[in-house]
């Protein structure tokens, strides 16, 4: 595989609500991550472990070694599963500048933005989770959306990743999934440069 | 081949690695993803053991003694509450010298509950007799759980690997998972001197009478002392043969040339390895010492590791009321005639899963600069949350 080239450790926030799969999301996007040849590391806020709480899970994706454990405080980007957490004007604190929201939303993405005072980009996911799957899981969706928006990834990894987790009709439900949420976004509209190489770093 | 996976379940895949004949165990937070994927295993043929189902702590604990008395290779894992109902049979093992293997997923101890990591639960049976290793990371814990079995074999000690709850059980990284035929070429079978065997009769914690009880703890001192070898040499034996180390009984890495040093167990190493890298130049540099052994005690291994140090922060994941830091109160009394020995400054942090951020490496160097800091302190307490008479 070629040395995954990135602008240095990537760090994502996903803030959802319990039952939505947010932690199952942080662990989908590592495991994508390192099927594309990265290393990864994913992690749940675990507090109040129950259905409709907010739950905040970690990622952080790297062509070395990462070591850091503490909770993601800098983001590079915010993946929010449930469009009620936007009544917290606080959910973007810590936003690297040139940061940027994801949001399972069926609002204007360019209100959302000026909200928060930050680019963002508002995404049905729920609505494309429930025309596909059938239940209002938004997190797969969520996560092709990214990759469509960044290019960070290709897709096929995060096909792998789904066939490590699931099988059967739900897997073939979700592929499904991805291939339309990834198309539905505007292709590389947060591409990331390349800064710096830092794969044999 | 290299995986990524929950921490928690590299750990069940590594302990099913081991063929373990008896598993049990009792559920309980951060420690319920290794059970639940030691069963799964079981469940769909992949582990063949005795997977015991128990309703407490102190079950799981009896059931693993009584396996391992019997003959076999015995396994189980707790955390917190956990650890403290096991806590008369966790002295019982360790004071019969059966060999088992025990994995901590640490968190803090019970009142106010707390489900979060800190080190108060392992620290809590600290002088039951076991071994205890501190994994740094899911590829420490994963190599450490392994060699856990053959150092309890080879010292008839039970052997506690502590790895820090959520923050390592509940993280997906890339883990590079043993193959199955290295692990049976390393693991030799289940065999130890005080098995229980009907040709020849034995009884195993008896009752003592004053003139024997003296030399067996002596023995039991005497025979952790002898493990510190023994976790030397498995961790290069494994290093033989997986190209890889867990450091041993510590490691020493960043600058050489440093007056200052720090040590500290578990993930927090990770955190202060990525500040240290990031704020050295302003911070200034410091020779980080992670320490893997807690018990047996590295003496001479910590001795060498902080010669030449003007100063050395030792890191506390939990707390002793009334005198401050274990790790760093310990440390204080293995330097004690050491001439030139480096002052010592020995903060609580982390406590009940309060985050590490990377800029603690700064903070941390920054407060040795105050020639009038306590000896010890709670790091990163905000005193503005209480109340004036409870500072």
């Amino acid at each position: 595989m070629l040395a995954p080239i990135l602008p240095g450790m990537i760090e994502f926030r996903i803030h959802g609500r319990g039952g939505q799969g947010s932690v199952a999301a942080a662990y989908l996007l590592a495991a994508a991550a390192f099927e594309a040849g990265f290393l990864c590391q994913a992690f749940p806020a675990f507090g109040a472990e129950r259905r409709g709480a907010p739950v905040t899970a970690f990622v952080r994706i790297d062509a070395v070694p990462i070591h850091l454990r503490s909770q993601v405080q800098a983001p590079d980007y915010l993946i929010v599963q449930d469009e009620t957490l936007l009544i917290d004007p606080t959910l973007t604190r810590g936003l690297k500048s040139g940061g940027a929201m994801l949001v399972n939303s069926a609002r204007d993405s360019a209100e959302i933005a000026r909200t928060f005072g930050c680019r963002a980009m508002a995404v049905p996911a729920t609505a494309m989770a429930m025309d596909t799957i059938g239940k209002p899981i938004p997190n797969t969706a969520l996560l092709a959306a990214f990759i469509g928006l960044t290019g960070i990834l290709p897709l096929e990894a995060l096909a792998t990743a789904l066939k490590g987790r699931f099988g059967g009709d739900i897997l073939d439900r979700n592929l499904a999934l991805i291939e339309t949420a990834a198309k539905s976004v505007p292709a590389g509209a947060w591409a990331i440069a390349p800064q710096k190489e830092t794969a044999d770093a | 081949m290299r995986e990524a996976l929950e921490g928690s379940q590299a750990i069940a895949r590594a302990v099913a690695l081991c063929k373990p004949d008896v598993v049990s165990a009792y559920p309980i937070t951060p420690q319920t993803h290794i059970v639940e994927n030691l069963s799964k295993l079981v469940a769909e043929g992949d582990l063949h053991t005795e997977f015991v189902s128990v309703e407490s702590e102190f079950s799981a604990a009896s059931v693993v003694l009584g396996a391992a008395a019997a003959g076999a290779r015995a396994y189980t894992a707790t955390a917190s509450q956990g650890v403290l109902l096991m806590a008369e049979v966790l002295f019982n093992i360790a004071g019969m010298r059966i060999p088992l293997v025990m994995t901590v997923a640490n968190r803090a101890v019970s009142a106010p509950l707390s489900i979060w990591n800190d080190h108060g639960d392992s620290m809590a049976v600290r002088d039951s007799g076991w071994i205890q290793l501190h994994a740094a990371d899911n590829q420490e814990a994963v190599d450490t759980t392994i060699q856990a079995f053959r150092i309890a074999q080879d010292t008839e000690l039970p052997v506690m690997v502590c790895m820090d709850g959520f923050i390592l059980t509940h993280t997906m990284e890339v883990i590079d998972m043993p193959d199955a035929a290295a692990i049976d070429a390393f693991l030799p079978p289940f065999a130890f001197s005080r098995q229980l065997d009907p040709g020849d009769p034995k009884t195993l914690g008896t009752l003592v009478s004053p003139d024997f009880f003296a030399e067996i703890r002596h023995s039991h001192h005497s025979a952790m002392v002898q493990a510190l070898s023994v976790i030397t040499d498995t961790d290069s034996a494994w290093h033989d043969a997986f190209g890889r180390s867990c450091g041993g009984l510590l490691t020493v890495e960043g600058d050489e040339t440093a007056r200052v040093g720090i040590v500290a167990m578990g993930s927090t190493v990770g955190t202060l390895r990525t500040g240290m890298a990031h704020s050295a130049a302003e911070a200034g540099p410091a020779r980080l010492i992670k320490l893997r052994a807690f018990r047996p005690f590295p003496t001479d291994a910590l001795r060498k590791a902080v010669a030449g140090l003007d100063h050395l922060i030792v890191i506390d994941r939990a707390i002793s009321p009334g005198l401050g830091g274990i790790l760093g109160t310990e440390i204080a009394a293995v330097l004690a005639d050491v001439p030139d020995a480096p002052r010592i400054h020995n903060h609580a942090l982390g406590l009940g899963g309060r985050d590490i951020p990377e800029t603690i490496y700064a903070d941390l160097m920054a407060a040795i600069k105050d020639p009038d800091a306590p000896a010890f302190s709670v790091f990163d307490v905000d005193l503005n949350k209480l109340a004036p008479e409870d500072r």
